[in-house]
């Protein structure tokens, strides 16, 4: 059994302090669906927990002109019930909606779901095509790292020992942009995704594609921003051959393993038709907001 | 090891326990306190037969520090029924024959309760999303869902 040692810090300050000062192996404990199963299989080992979740800053998210600001640790049935978030970001929203069980989406958060760093990790695709920005506090200060460049490879991120992911800052999207994410799954619930695909789509007054990001996940050791499947939509009015060559361009991109959820093939295939199709949500949701 | 203290509200009485800081709230519930109605099924958030609520919202009391109750208003299956009057949500799992073998069966009491309070009128797609967290491997979920949507419909002063 693992030997816990428990703090409850309130302010950034004291969790930063904690860390730093930490002579056990210390751990940023948010929602626990992942840490809490990972610790229950450890033996004689001792761990400092550090709950973030009674900061106060840590678990509020708050959306203005300037975009979203996302506390990392609030749980994600807290964020699917904000219509202010989904209306701006609805793929973030319908990603953090895909995490586990009702249960685990009281507990979950979007900043866990970044740092455990799983491959198949729903909101990442999602954040990286929301040119998200991660606001890491250590005892230097602060430091600011893309979405794309927080996760390094399957369950490691880019915090050193005595930092903590302090937010997560979304930039407000360009007028008539819209974003979708899309996954699969063999069932209809509670599974972890064979393959996903976020798409982040702006459209001009002509229906023509001015911008456009791609990332995919579960294909690749992390979620992957694919430029060559965004220029293949930019320029284009979403026709049949763009969609293709965007679909194309994500499955070329891809990485992935054979295992119990999918062969190699299969990923490759799925995550360029996930793509088109997410492509094509965003779109609409973009028309939609006109 | 050194036990913490904690002070907590389970089902609206206060209530206090020693626990191990590295303790689920699930094991404190059933071996510490005997509230021995929260089932322990896979113990990693998969089936929800630990459901309780916390400050309001359904969780897996295996996926809980038992020492991040301090404070916090629990509540379990042994607080749904007052003064010994079963609830709606039992009497229907009860007339619906919505249970076998029973141990998925408080969870998804629990989680009923949490769908109906958040959402009175569910479609019968709404309730099984949201309770697919529960799982019960031998009813096939049928007689649950009757027993759902029927606890919906009296809860709403309809039937």
């Amino acid at each position: 059994m693992v030997s816990v040692v428990y703090e409850a810090p309130e302010t950034i300050q004291d969790a930063v302090a904690l860390l730093a000062g930490a002579d056990i192996p210390p751990r940023a404990l948010a929602g626990g669906t992942d840490l809490i199963i990972q610790m229950s299989n450890l033996v004689n080992e001792s761990r400092l927990v550090i709950n973030l979740k009674k900061i106060p800053e840590f678990m509020t998210a708050s959306i203005d002109a300037e975009g979203l600001e996302l506390g990392p640790a609030m749980p994600c049935a807290e964020l699917t019930a904000r219509e202010d978030i989904k209306a701006v970001y609805p793929g973030l929203v319908e990603a953090a909606y895909l995490i586990g069980s009702t249960q685990i989406q009281g507990r979950a958060s979007v900043g866990g779901n970044l740092c455990n760093a799983s491959p198949a990790a729903d909101t990442i695709p999602s954040l990286i095509v929301n040119r998200a920005q991660c606001v890491i506090v250590g005892p230097s200060g602060e430091r600011t790292v893309a979405a794309e460049d927080f996760v390094t490879g399957v369950g490691q991120n880019c915090l050193e020992k005595d930092e903590l992911l302090r937010k997560i800052t979304l930039p407000k999207p360009a007028a008539n942009t819209s974003d979708a994410y899309l996954r699969l799954i063999p069932r209809s619930e509670m599974d972890i995704a064979v393959a996903g695909a976020g798409v982040s789509i702006t459209l001009n007054e002509d229906g023509e594609c001015t911008a456009a990001r791609v990332s995919i996940g579960a294909v690749a050791p992390t979620a992957l921003l694919v430029p060559d499947a965004a220029a293949a939509l930019i320029g284009s009015k979403l026709d049949d051959r763009a969609l293709q060559a965007a679909a194309d361009a994500a499955s070329a991109a891809s990485n992935p393993i054979t295992d119990r959820r999918g062969t190699v093939d299969y990923r490759r295939h799925v995550v360029g038709v996930l793509t088109r199709r997410a492509a094509v949500i965003a779109a609409d949701r973009v028309r939609g907001n006109r | 090891m050194k036990k913490t203290h904690v002070t907590t509200t389970i089902n609206g009485d206060p209530v206090e326990f020693l626990c191990d800081p590295g303790e689920t709230l699930l094991k404190v519930l059933r071996d510490e306190l005997q509230l021995t109605g929260t089932k322990e099924g896979c113990s990693s958030g998969d089936c929800g037969a630990c459901s309780v609520t916390m400050d309001g919202r359904l969780v897996c009391s295996c996926l809980v520090l038992a020492v991040e109750a301090e404070g916090a208003e629990i509540g379990t299956v042994e607080g749904i029924e007052t003064k010994h009057k079963l609830h709606v949500i039992q009497e229907k799992f009860l007339e619906h024959a919505a249970l076998q073998c029973g141990i998925c069966t408080p969870g998804l009491i629990v989680s009923t309760k949490a769908l109906l309070e958040e959402n009175p009128n569910p479609t019968e797609k709404e309730a099984r999303y949201y309770l697919a967290g529960n799982l019960c491997r031998c009813t096939g979920y049928d007689k649950i869902i009757r027993a759902v949507m029927d606890s919906a419909e009296v809860m709403r002063g309809e039937a």
